[in-house]
């Protein structure tokens, strides 16, 4: 039996928070106690965790692993070790790997290749449509039963109607969710960052905030139709917040995520084409970065996810139109929304939840795992030891993932998971990889 | 040490006056039977146009040969590019040959930017970055205006009509006309001249946006034309030429009307009875001419100069910065 002693738990889906003892036994959270009140054996592995915050493991709903098919930008084994350092024990990995994610051979693939890394749970998104071309619809019943717990053609928007329609009807009878990249390509035809007053002067084609609204409009509308569930990728535009917090007053199966870049930076990042600040949907302005922050804080925005997409040097050294979408993200993931919390836009309940029992939910994952991004009795020891006021440097050597697309690249992060352990397996220890 | 000229954006008003003034001194030397002074022998300038250009590739080429220096031209067609080099890769095997200075026509914004910050030794002159900025374009314009009334253009109100939304002479004229300060008009309508252009994060009070032609050219001193690219039909920006030509076409008629004392000016190539008709583009107020002219004077001015800070071994800007 293990025993983590002497931490204050933040558990918002399970026990709350407080000073509590955690006992774990065969990989489940055996009992979890006021601290003191269960007096560990002396056979018992303890890890003292005085000073600390333990949580239970994050989970990640957006990370692309590049593996199979673009294995010199990431793979599961490198990068299910970035997100165990970034204190996520699950992720989810999107379908955009050469071949795609659209059968279950794939699907069985990265499963595989996650089970010999053997460090987080690494759960595939399935394609919704053949080859995510938006042709055809992928095999959506054969992918669940490989194991994808969700659906999406992230990276592509689903551009036709009737096909989403379709996959929504098709997908409840698994009751499977289509996870959502929303974007107009005819709107943001082109296009390389946000549209706006920046663009026009830099020159820079404009991917307008309107073509990911009409597009979430859609989608909210379709999930009224059939009943179906939509999750809604890295909402990035205040109107897609408040197209959500409709949906959900009007009692609509939608759910949305944001990614920690989106909360913190603005376009005014990209200054002199610097490629290291172009991503998908682009940073946008002020008032969308205060309209997600709000979002985040009053649970309309579900979760948050890193949507890490490692891309190598080449394909962001050249012109910027031409430069790939993405950063890195499983890392600075915890270091970002545990600022947000510093600055009190979040309560510590409200980050922590974002990034554990309500990503899950998101996805249903706990009918999967009962008990997963929680603390309780019967749960998985999946825990994330974390020092929230520990100053380290993302250094290139700390970065585990196979990729160095990161604007923090060299820069003080502020908040580590110094011990981590997936079904009481401690594969992190000191924040560096066991 | 390095010394470029990016762009309009971050130079400052007295950079503008020495180049205007060194240019001025240019154009004897292309009224001599003997085209040539020895400024900068020994100085090597590469010309590298990864599209198409005739007047800004001839302009630099010759601004170089009348300054005795070693002039190389690339283009798209004879480039590595084609083998699938990338364009830094090109630029730093050119700079590894010690040219003095790289002028670069590309066709995506910030494509000279992108150079500027991965070579530490050679000069980088923007001669057109995709829908950016074509800083040596609004130079010449500005020095054509100079030749034309007599001084400097200040106080004066500057009308530019057409695809603003697309045009790098556009945003290389706004910057530089309201740092002399001039009044600037963009007219077009709202696909092509939005009004996100005149945002304070934009160009803000620097530009006004008008939709109506007549009240854009109103009482206007300068009338800057614009080409009309073919190909905005179809991302439908306009609808047809003709409808374009209809709202936005530059008359003698229209003139008359509405800015009767205008001069004319239009980048080049022209699309006649598109943007700009036959009677202006050949009339009287036209300065077509003379911008051609004045183009070669500007870019042998900018040649010197940078040449000048190199040679003197300073660092006179920093990235992003200009002359």
């Amino acid at each position: 039996m293990k025993a983590v002693v002497g931490g204050y738990v933040i558990d918002p889906g399970g026990v709350g928070e407080g000073a509590f003892d955690l006992f774990i036994e065969s990989g489940t959270v055996e009992a979890i106690a006021a601290h003191g009140t269960i007096v560990p054996s002396k056979d018992d592995e303890i890890i003292d965790a005085s000073g600390r915050w333990v949580l239970p493991g994050l989970i990640d709903i957006h990370t692309h692993l590049r593996e199979p098919g673009q294995e010199w930008k990431e793979t599961i084994d490198t990068g299910s070790a970035a997100a165990v350092l970034g204190g996520f024990t699950t992720v989810c990995c999107m379908p955009n790997t050469i071949p795609r994610t659209d059968s279950a051979e794939v699907a069985s693939y990265i499963r595989g290749k996650a089970a010999e890394a053997g460090r987080a749970r690494v759960y595939p998104i399935g394609a919704v449509s053949i080859g995510l071309a938006g042709v055809e619809l992928a095999p959506l019943s054969e992918l669940t039963a490989a194991g994808c717990v969700a659906f999406s053609d992230d990276g592509e928007p689903i551009s036709d109607s009737g096909l989403m329609r379709r996959a929504l009807e098709w997908a409840r009878m698994h009751d499977g969710i289509i996870s959502c990249h929303e974007e107009d390509k005819q709107l943001s035809h082109g296009g390389a960052m946000n549209e706006s007053p920046l663009s026009y002067r830099l020159g820079i084609p404009g991917m307008p905030r309107v073509a990911e609204d009409v597009m979430i409009a859609r989608d909210i509308e379709l999930a009224r139709l059939t009943g179906g569930r939509v999750h809604l990728c890295h909402l990035s535009t205040a109107r897609g917040v408040e197209l959500l917090r409709r949906a959900k007053n009007d009692g609509l199966r939608v759910t949305g995520e944001v990614t920690p870049h989106h909360l913190v930076f603005t376009e005014d990042k990209v200054g002199l084409y610097d490629t290291a600040y172009k991503m998908s949907p682009p940073l946008r302005e002020a008032e969308d970065v205060a309209a997600l922050r709000e979002g985040l804080a009053d649970g309309t925005i579900d979760c948050i996810a890193s949507d890490h997409a490692p891309h190598d040097p080449d394909s962001k050294r050249v012109e910027f139109v031409r430069a790939t979408f993405g950063i890195l993200g499983l890392q600075t993931t915890l270091p970002i929304i545990l600022g947000l919390v510093r600055e009190g836009v979040l309560t510590r309940t409200r980050a922590v939840a974002a990034m554990t029992v309500e990503a899950a939910k998101c996805f249903s994952l706990e009918k999967l795992v009962p008990g997963i991004g929680t603390l309780v009795k019967g749960s998985p020891a999946d825990i994330a030891i974390v020092d929230p006021d520990r100053i380290w440097t993302l250094s290139s050597d700390r970065i585990a993932s196979k990729s160095r697309n990161t604007p923090f690249l060299d820069s003080e992060m502020h908040g580590m998971a110094e011990l981590v352990m997936v079904a009481g397996k401690v594969v992190v220890r000191e924040g560096r990889l066991v | 040490m390095r010394a470029h000229l990016l762009g309009i954006e971050g130079m400052r008003v007295e950079d503008i006056h020495t180049l205007l003034t060194n240019a001025m001194t240019m154009h004897e030397v292309s009224e001599r039977v003997i085209k040539k002074v020895p400024t900068l022998r020994g100085r090597t300038v590469i010309n590298l146009f990864m599209e198409p250009s005739t007047r800004t590739r001839t302009s630099f080429e010759l601004a170089g040969k009348r300054l005795s220096a070693d002039v190389v031209n690339i283009s798209e067609s004879a480039s590595s590019t084609k083998k699938g080099e990338s364009l830094l890769d090109t630029a730093i095997t050119l700079a590894s040959m010690s040219p003095d200075i790289l002028v670069v026509r590309h066709q995506a914004s910030g494509a000279p930017h992108l150079l500027a910050r991965y070579l530490s030794s050679t000069c980088v002159v923007n001669a057109g970055d995709g829908t950016h900025e074509h800083p040596s374009q609004a130079l010449l314009d500005c020095l054509t205006l100079m030749r034309h009334f007599g001084e400097i253009p200040t106080g004066k109100t500057v009308a530019i009509v057409g695809d603003v939304a697309h045009s790098r002479v556009a945003r290389s004229n706004i910057l530089a006309l309201s740092l002399l300060g001039n009044k600037v008009r963009l007219v077009g309508p709202p696909t092509l001249v939005p009004s996100d252009l005149a945002h304070p994060r934009c160009f803000g009070n620097r530009v006004t946006v008008h939709h109506s032609l007549g009240e854009g050219l109103k009482g206007a001193d300068v009338v800057m034309c614009l080409r009309l690219q073919r190909e905005r039909m179809t991302r439908f920006f306009i609808p047809s030429l003709e409808e374009y030509a209809r709202h936005y076409g530059v008359s003698e008629k229209v003139l008359r009307i509405h800015a009767p004392e205008a001069v004319v000016l239009h980048p080049g190539p022209m699309n006649r009875g598109v943007e700009i008709d036959s009677d202006v583009a050949d009339g009287e107020r036209s300065l077509v001419t003379l911008q051609v002219q004045s183009g070669l004077a500007m870019r042998m001015a900018i040649l010197v100069t940078l040449a000048a800070i190199r040679g003197a071994g300073t660092s006179e800007s920093s990235e992003g910065g200009a002359i």
